[in-house]
């Protein structure tokens, strides 16, 4: 839980915090709306939120690292999702992965240097049809091509 | 206002990610410019099914399907189509073998389907309750609440034979006449939406394409079991599926159809969200409630059974998305109707996500007693670049490699458990003879191991076991004692562990030891993958005769193991080759093999 500038908790954050702290179960729902807001779960947010909800912060950790959902560390500007379901493998994806490494430089779970992309293997996005498939930051590549990704890094450079 | 004519634009997520939402914004334009606007409405619909040849727009009432329409493409739609009448004939199905296809009827891919589940998913706009309601939605929740008494609807629901869609086949109706029994006080109704199974979206479409359905089957369930409150459980990584439900949650409620007092009956009703946070061992019941509690997501010993002491400790109900779109139909229709669809053991429709290796991927829903040779040839086309079938997984990582001999049992519950594997959730993955089968159980244990909450021993170390076990063959270092071992192993996981995630892990691995057993000997005796996947064992071999020396090949040789002179045959150094593939794959006259 390092590495990132501190985060402060935002006026909406709180709110939401606080009409969620009288129902039961309200923690997962609540981590939901922490990494919605900062893209990934910042250690002094998680702070707070152990006061705020009176729960005890190893809870807290212990729920966090348990879900793949959930990040400690923030993505780059453009996190690229590879699907690694078996729709996907056996269409390529790993290759997809080998590529995006090689042209990024950086591995899974990590970020490039000046912060812009970072990769991810994630399971199932649920649209195996368009084997093999991409997300960059919400955009869905369908039937990605390893010769064709430099071509779609690219075009994210170029936005940035 | 009657419209001349709709234009359907599938909204699903493959179509989508084509381009379809500016697929829509230029048809809007065009149409616009055309001037023809107010004749003509267009509807953005859930999941059409045919996810291969997407983006799918389909024009009413004739009910032209354009497949792998382009925003390109809309202006001669509407020049052509809508505003002259002359159907586009190169954007129809079949059209480069010259054997256009107007309508679905003739589409090979949608023969055979039978659709309760899915029968809105791609002809409703999934954002307004008025056109569920006018196909007949929440029909099924009136009769229920002034008709019947809630031990009626049990029996309805356990005459129809309903069985639970998302993995072990519970009958429905049992689930709820045991809620049911429970003395009164708070009940709960859970929708388990965590479709995590990787390979299949029957749910995520269903949810995007027809959320009001959910809704309605919860509510009836909830007054059945004398619930008040329902929660559906869905996976985060499903926006637009989410944003579906909560705007269909908010027209239920303006509408009366949920929350206090529904449609005056005096039966009260309401449903909240909650997210999954990706952990596939959430499938599992009591592990999906202990997450909707905000807890780590781990299973705990059955019984006491959910619909005994479930949420917080009160009864509750959990079914699935796809069994819950099947109530409103049995409702309506009499069970007597539903019952007689399917087989004796397995009644009314499965959905498959059919992906893989097939032609024609995408959503299908067919009668329980089809055959795999009819999903996949006559439904999906066969297999792509007409390879050679190999297997079919159902059920996901929980299920088994079904091989060809097996291509004509009609699929039941029954039929799939008796050749080793499962119905599971619907996800059904073809495999053809470049795929690997040591390296494909080696996939899916490495998905279990990963996704096991580790609570168990046996399904925590067997199964890390296993996939070393696996990893050891696919690099050529197996012996046939891990064989024996693997077996055991297997054995032992399926008896011992906890929930269904471990009792069902090792699936994969016995279908594949019983069906596919020579390929395992081919890994470990001859250290040979017939497949060319496990890079380990690949050997690349130049033929001199093929060979024209044009040192393209040892040009693009990142080690530099190839060597030769130029028109002169060229040789690959086994020493220095790290079996990358670039040479097979440059090659122009197919001088390199791979084996």
């Amino acid at each position: 839980m390092s590495g990132n500038k501190e985060e402060k908790l935002t006026p909406e954050l709180e709110a939401f915090i606080g009409e969620w702290k009288s129902k039961p179960g309200n923690l997962i729902m609540v981590l939901h709306r922490v990494q919605q807001t900062y893209g990934y779960i910042p250690r002094e947010i998680v702070f707070k939120v152990s006061e705020m909800l009176n729960v005890p912060l190893a809870k807290i950790y212990g729920v966090v690292t348990f879900y793949n959902f959930f990040k400690l560390k923030k993505a780059g500007r453009y996190n690229i999702q590879v699907c690694m379901g078996t729709a996907c493998y056996l269409r390529g994806g790993e290759d997809i992965i080998k590529e995006l490494e090689k042209i990024l430089g950086c591995g899974v779970n990590c970020t490039t240097e000046d912060g812009l992309f970072s990769i991810e293997a994630v399971r199932c996005l649920g649209c195996c049809g368009l084997a093999p498939v991409m997300v960059v930051s919400g955009e869905v590549h369908g039937k990605v091509v390893a010769s064709k990704l430099p071509e779609i890094i690219e075009k994210y450079r170029k936005l940035a | 206002m009657a419209f001349k004519n709709y234009i359907l634009v599938c909204g699903g997520t493959a179509c989508d990610s084509g381009r379809g939402v500016e697929l829509t914004e230029a048809l809007r334009r065009e149409i616009e410019a055309a001037g023809i606007a107010e004749d003509i409405q267009i509807v953005r619909t859930g999941c059409l099914g045919f996810c291969e040849k997407g983006p799918i727009v389909k024009v009413l009432p004739e009910g032209t399907f354009y497949v792998s329409v382009k925003p390109e493409d809309a202006q001669e739609i509407v020049k052509e189509h809508l505003v002259k009448g002359r159907v586009v004939d190169r954007l129809l199905y079949n059209h480069k073998q010259g054997k256009s296809l107007v309508g679905v009827e003739g589409i090979d891919f949608y023969q055979k389907q039978f659709r309760i589940v899915l029968r809105n998913c791609g002809v409703i706009d999934p954002t307004k309750i008025e056109d569920y309601i006018a196909r007949d939605g929440y029909k099924a929740l009136e009769k229920v609440l002034f008709e019947m008494k809630p031990d009626q609807v049990i029996d309805e629901v356990l005459r129809s034979g309903l069985r639970g869609r998302g993995g072990a086949g519970f009958p429905t109706g049992k689930k709820w006449q045991f809620a049911a029994a429970q003395p009164a006080g708070q009940k709960y109704m859970v929708c388990n939406a965590d479709e995590g199974d990787p390979g299949a979206y029957m749910d995520r479409s269903t949810l995007e394409g027809d959320p009001h359905s959910i809704l309605e089957a919860m509510t009836i369930a909830g007054y059945s079991i004398g619930a008040s409150k329902g929660f559906i459980y869905i996976r985060a990584e499903y926006p637009l599926a989410i944003k579906r439900l909560e705007t269909a949650i908010a027209a239920s409620h303006e509408y009366g159809l949920l929350g206090e007092n529904i449609l005056g009956s005096g039966f009260s009703f309401d449903i909240e969200l909650r997210f999954g946070a990706g952990a596939f061992v959430c499938g599992e019941e009591t592990a999906l409630l202990a997450s909707i509690e905000g807890e780590r997501g781990m299973p705990r010993p059955r019984p006491p059974f959910p619909a005994v002491k479930g949420l917080w400790g009160r009864p509750t109900v959990i079914n699935n998305v796809e069994t819950l779109a099947n109530i409103p139909v049995i409702i309506l229709k009499g069970a007597d109707w539903f019952n007689k669809i399917g087989t004796e053991d397995s009644k009314g429709t499965k959905v498959f996500a059919l992906t893989g290796k097939v032609k024609n991927t995408g959503l299908i829903e067919v009668p329980m007693g089809t055959t795999l040779r009819e999903i996949i040839f006559d439904i999906g086309g066969g297999i792509k670049d007409d390879r050679k079938f190999k297997a079919a997984q159902s059920g996901g990582p929980s299920g088994g490699m079904i091989p060809p001999q097996y291509l004509d049992v009609p699929i039941d519950y029954g039929a799939l458990a008796k050749i080793g594997s499962i119905m599971g959730s619907g996800g059904l993955i073809v495999m053809d003879e470049t795929d690997c089968i040591p390296d494909i159980a080696k996939f899916y244990l490495d998905f279990t191991v990963d996704e096991s909450c580790g609570k168990c021993a046996p399904c925590r170390i067997g199964g890390r076991k296993l996939l070393n076990y696996l990893g050891r063959i696919c690099e050529g270092r197996g012996t046939l004692e891990d064989i024996e071992n693997m077996r055991k192993i297997s054995d032992a996981m399926c008896r011992a562990s906890l929930c269904g995630l471990g009792q069902t892990a090792s699936n994969p691995v016995r279908s594949s030891l019983t069906y596919f057993m020579d390929e395992y000997l081919e890994h470990i005796n001859e250290g040979k993958c017939r497949a060319g996947k496990c890079k380990k064992l690949i050997r690349y071999k130049i033929d001199p005769e093929k060979c024209k020396g044009c040192t393209l090949c040892a040009r693009n040789c990142p080690v530099n193991a190839i060597s030769g002179s130029v028109k002169q045959p060229h040789v690959i150094d086994q020493s220095k080759c790290i079996k990358c593939g670039a040479c097979f794959d440059k090659c122009k006259f197919n001088a390199i093999s791979r084996g």
